[in-house]
Parts: C-alpha cells; sequence; structure tokens
C-alpha cells in the first residue's frame, strides 16, 4: 500500500535524525564542566547521562546507533570528549574500554526499557539504566583497563569504585527524565502497536 | 570545524588514511608481543621520531592529544612499582605511550572527512543489514549541526527558567530541553524526506526521466 510504505520511510528519515541529535546531546554534555575527584587522574562527567539517555529515550537501535555515532566522530578528529577529548588516541588509551562500552550499554538499556515499556515507570527505568548504565559499562571498561595496564582485575576494579556513586546519581536524574519524557514524547514504538501517547 | 587536524603537506599527510588507520591497527596487536623495555622505548623513540620528523607536526600538536593521560601513566607505574616490578610496569607505561603517540599522529595528519570516508567504506559490508553507507556521512554531518543548536536551546531554557525564579533546576531543565529538540529531530526528519533524502539510489528517477522524454 502506498501510504503505508510512505509511513513507513518518512519514520526512517526521522530515526536518523533522532540517532544525530542524541549522538548531539552526548557531545553537549561534554561541555557540562566535569567534576574532579580529589586523588583520581579522571573527572566525573556528564557524559554517561547522555548514553543512558539514548537508551531510554530512543530505545535500543536507535540508542545504539547514537552512540556509534558519537564516537565515530571522536575517533574521526573532533574533539567531543569531556574536557576536549578526541582523535585516535582516546580509543588506545587506558580507559578505552569505557568509551567501548557506550554503544552497547546504550543498546542494553534501550533493550530493558522496550521489555519494560508497557508498565514503564521510575523503578523499571532505573532498573535499566543500573544494568545497562553501569553494570555494561563495568564489565566492559574494568577488564579493558586491566589487560591495558598489565594490572590484576581486582586493582582495576577498586580504582573505578570511586566513580560508582556518581553513575548512581546520573541512573536517577536519566530515569526520572526518561519517565517523564514517555508521558509527553514517547519515541519508542512497539512493533504493531502504537506507544501509549494518549 | 573544531578538529585537532593540524594542516601540512608531508608524506605522512598525503598517505592514505586506511593505509594510516591499518598500520595503526597493526601498531596496536603488535606491541603486545614485545616484552622488553629497550625494545618499547625504541619504539616510542621512532613513533616519535615519526611524528616530528617525517610529519613535520609541532611538538605541541602531540603533547595536547597526549597530556590528559600522563596521571594515568604515573598510577599505572606506581600500582607497578608496589605490586609486580619496574620491568613490567615500564613496558606497560611505554606500550601506552607508543600507541598514544601513533594515535595522535593519524588524528593530527587526516582530514575530518577522509577519516568519515574511511568510516563509510568500514560500513559498506554492513549493507547487508540494510545500512546505506552514504547516510553515515548525512548523520555525522546532522549530528555536527545539532551541537550548537541542542547547547543554544538548553542556554534558552536556562533562561528562560532563571527568569521564574528557578536557579540551578538542572534535572528540570533536562525535559522540556529534550522534548523541544526531539520535535524539531523530527521536523528535520520530515524535511529531509520532502528532499527525497530517503529514496533509493538517485539514478532510478533519472533513468526514468529519460524514458520518459
Amino acid at each position: 500500500m502506498r501510504i503505508g510504505s510512505g509511513t513507513f520511510r518518512r519514520v526512517k528519515s526521522r530515526d536518523l535524525a533522532y540517532v544525530a541529535l542524541f549522538a548531539a546531546i552526548v557531545a553537549v554534555l561534554g561541555l557540562l564542566p566535569p567534576v574532579p575527584v580529589p586523588g583520581l587522574p579522571v573527572p566525573i562527567t556528564a557524559q554517561t547521562l547522555g548514553v543512558m539517555l539514548a537508551g531510554s529515550v530512543l530505545g535500543a537501535k536507535r540508542g545504539g546507533l547514537a552512540l556509534l555515532v558519537f564516537l565515530a566522530l571522536v575517533a574521526a578528529g573532533a574533539p567531543l570528549l569531556a574536557g576536549g577529548r578526541g582523535g585516535l588516541s582516546v580509543f588506545v588509551g587506558p580507559t578505552a574500554g569505557y568509551l567501548y562500552s557506550w554503544p552497547i550499554a546504550a543498546f542494553v538499556i534501550g533493550l530493558l526499557t522496550q521489555l519494560f515499556w508497557k508498565r514503564f515507570n521510575l523503578a523499571w527505568a532505573l532498573i535499566a539504566n543500573m544494568i545497562g548504565g553501569i553494570v555494561v559499562i563495568y564489565a566492559i571498561g574494568i577488564p579493558f583497563t586491566s589487560i591495558y595496564g598489565d594490572v590484576p582485575l581486582w586493582a582495576s576494579f577498586t580504582g573505578s569504585l570511586t566513580f560508582i556513586p556518581g553513575d548512581l546519581v546520573k541512573a536517577v536524574a536519566a530515569s526520572v527524565v526518561a519517565v517523564a519524557v514517555r508521558r509527553t514524547y514517547p519515541v519508542i514504538e512497539l512493533p504493531g502497536r502504537r506507544a501509549a501517547a494518549s | 570545524m573544531l578538529s585537532l587536524y593540524v594542516p601540512g603537506e608531508s608524506v605522512v599527510h598525503r598517505a592514505r588514511a586506511g593505509l594510516k588507520l591499518g598500520l595503526l591497527a597493526a601498531l596496536g596487536i603488535g606491541l603486545f608481543w614485545v616484552g622488553s623495555p629497550a625494545v618499547m622505548a625504541g619504539a616510542v623513540a621512532l613513533v616519535v621520531l615519526a611524528g616530528v620528523g617525517l610529519a613535520r607536526l609541532p611538538w605541541r600538536a602531540l603533547a595536547v592529544q597526549v597530556r590528559p593521560v600522563w596521571p594515568w601513566l604515573a598510577l599505572l607505574l606506581g600500582f607497578h612499582l608496589l605490586v609486580t616490578d619496574l620491568r613490567t610496569g615500564s613496558v606497560a607505561v611505554l606500550r601506552l605511550l607508543t600507541l598514544l603517540a601513533a594515535a595522535a599522529i593519524v588524528t593530527a595528519t587526516t582530514r575530518v572527512t577522509a577519516l568519515v570516508a574511511v568510516i563509510e567504506w568500514l560500513a559498506a559490508p554492513l549493507r547487508v543489514f540494510g545500512v546505506r553507507p552514504a547516510r553515515i556521512g548525512l548523520v555525522l554531518a546532522m549530528t555536527l549541526r545539532f551541537i550548537p543548536l541542542v547547547a543554544e536551546r538548553a542556554a534558552r531554557i536556562r533562561e528562560a527558567q532563571a527568569a521564574r525564579g528557578a536557579h540551578r533546576v538542572r534535572l528540570g531543565m533536562a525535559v522540556p530541553l529534550l522534548i523541544q529538540v526531539l520535535r524539531m529531530a523530527a521536523t528535520v526528519g520530515e524535511a529531509l524526506d520532502a528532499r527525497g533524502a530517503d529514496d533509493a539510489p538517485a539514478r532510478r528517477p533519472r533513468r526514468r526521466t529519460a524514458v520518459a522524454s
């Protein structure tokens, strides 16, 4: 049917714009002043908040793609990471594993969000953001640092514990925002049925 | 556009982006087979020499990209001195330094457009999954355009909320901002369709007009 295929196509172009939008949002969050932690070489940044939002607003596929686009731009030399970092060197640094984990984290958050979509509330949002935005990111970032620096896992693990409180705050913030956005402007549409736009 | 590219006419600048990226990837894997600090130190010297001598990059261009990692390197060395030994520690630190310098050289000598072209080329096999490599360039360009737009909208909402007496309510700002930019993105998507951005390969309509005329 002509109208049907037309609708389908329009959605696809809009999806591209959504993907670009969230890649841009992650970049803008990198402009916020980072919070330095005494005794730690890396400051806490707001960019993982963007990872969580991408997953829980756009869903698995578009959320993951948004982070891939963001990383592609960083790799191409745009200094979009917090503190104006960018280029290929950030992809071979000791914390590169965290970067690689971002698209996967956004995808997992999106997957869980879609799974919970019908009864999505603050609690479900928190579960999705904590599993995808904290567990997945650390599960990739910690072994990477440990392999790269020839450091045992436990050392790499204890080193990253300092970031957990900040990440919890970000997970709560992302969840509150995701639930509010779902109420007014739901982007995720489950197959076969339109999302609760009401 | 904001970029870490340093213009130049050297051999390294003129080398193909794909080749440079391939060498960087090979270096990243190869260095893990080196266990001797002396060989590793040689590798660092060689890479830095290539950057400053062959690519004629200013020291500063390399330093800017490597500087944020210094505390990490110090921490790493300190850890190894405590737990393992100087040999393992220096190999780990030197390996990182080599990779960082090499990556910084590739970034500083390769234009963003050339790297985007490599990304499109790398994405070509994804065609099987319905990805059109040409659209990747479109999405990347759109993202660069959206960055100042989102920042500007954020500033506007912050001002509006401050005018109503709400100071430093960051989270309350996020929801109206997100909804605004999501609407904007949807409009951009519609505009793309209106201009035929989502049409299948461009030669098809051309052939049709040829038949018609």
